[in-house]
């Protein structure tokens, strides 16, 4: 663990055991401090706002073993805690966004304890101001486009089935018939997913791009063909969402999902510490 | 602070009264937005990434690793 040179082992506002689990940090003021009061954290655990350079940061108390390095990473392999703890930041995030502009902050960011928090809003402080203007005012909406080739297939005729020689070739005109079916859904789907980009970027101040779902975990039914994200202006959310939800209403086999308004999770990356040594993949 | 306040918001429901979140949509955002700090973190940013990876691993366990359709 990286307790540097001058860390206080101690936890100060953190009892001893405890680190501080940051959920999102805003402009200080009576809106973070009051949800703070009245809202719980990870596990139940109380909220608290921790200040520094004009900003709040929303933090709760989770216990060093679990929430350490070791402790988290097998929490993290556990799909059950795994929600939960997803569920339980994004509730205090979003009820933090409801109020006010803020900046959520990934999963599991955890410091030694609140001193270490208030620092770094001190030292970041530039950053965050300037995010959070950047953000203000704005929405993020989820967009994804799928593909579901089997609701796109015209019944298939109704014919004899031809026996011998005949059913063979039958079968093979069948498949090929499939599967130009299918090829023209995707391509459709593309080219779908490709003017709701359009539709949305003609009100959005930035787009994000996501990898497309799949596997168990993207439970709808079809293939996730597109998954990105808009900051939108909160003015334009709902209309905005009209028309992309629109677009596919005729097209057989291509379904277009709007998710949110969210918090601006996907905007919310810019920001990088000073002596960062780089996040990238490793 | 009621015990009806925390089963409320930490339950599957949003607080805002909208359709449920799907854990799916959530998890792109929570491992791959969100801001990243990596100043004074108690966990050094390569932890954090350790984290992040396995989170990764995980879903793709989950998922299977079978190719999109391009």
């Amino acid at each position: 663990m990286n307790t540097g040179p001058n860390a206080p082992l101690g936890a100060p506002g953190g009892g001893v055991g405890e680190m501080s689990y940051v959920y999102a940090v805003g402009r200080e003021g009576p809106a973070l401090d009051g949800l703070a009061a009245r809202l719980p954290g990870v596990d139940g655990r109380p909220l608290r706002p921790v200040g520094g350079g004009g900003l709040c940061a929303l933090v709760s108390g989770v216990p060093s073993d679990t929430f350490g390095e070791q402790g988290l990473t097998a929490q993290m392999e556990d799909l059950e805690r795994l929600e939960s703890v997803a569920r339980a930041h994004h509730a205090v995030v979003d009820a933090a966004f409801a109020e006010t502009s803020v900046l959520p902050m990934r999963l599991a960011t955890v410091y030694l304890d609140d001193a270490r928090v208030a620092d770094m809003l001190v030292r970041q402080r530039s950053e965050f101001r300037e995010l959070l203007g950047r953000l203000e005012g704005h929405v993020e909406l989820g967009v994804k486009v799928y593909a579901d080739p089997r609701t796109a297939a015209a019944p298939a005729p109704a014919t004899v089935a031809p026996s011998g020689a005949g059913a063979g070739r039958a079968y093979l005109r069948r498949r090929q018939a499939e599967q130009r079916d299918s090829q023209d859904t995707y391509r459709t789907a593309s080219e779908l997913a490709a003017r709701a980009a359009r539709l949305a970027e003609g009100v959005a101040a930035s787009r994000a791009v996501h990898r497309p779902q799949q596997g168990q975990l993207a439970s709808r039914s079809g293939v996730n063909v597109s998954n990105e994200a808009y900051l939108v202006p909160r003015e334009h959310t709902e209309q905005l969402r009209r028309e992309l939800s629109a677009l596919a209403e005729d097209v057989p086999g291509v379904a277009v999902e709007v998710t949110g308004p969210w918090a601006p999770y996907s905007f919310a990356t810019a920001v990088t510490a000073e002596g960062a040594d780089g996040g990238g993949p490793r | 602070m009621s015990t009806d306040v925390i089963g409320g918001v930490l339950g599957e429901s949003e607080p805002r009264g909208g359709p449920p979140v799907a854990l799916i949509d959530l998890l792109d955002r929570l491992l791959n937005g969100g801001a990243v700090l990596t100043g004074d973190l108690v966990l050094s940013i390569a932890d954090v990434d350790l984290v992040h990876i396995n989170l990764r691993a995980v879903i793709r366990s989950i998922t299977g690793e079978e190719p999109g359709p391009w």
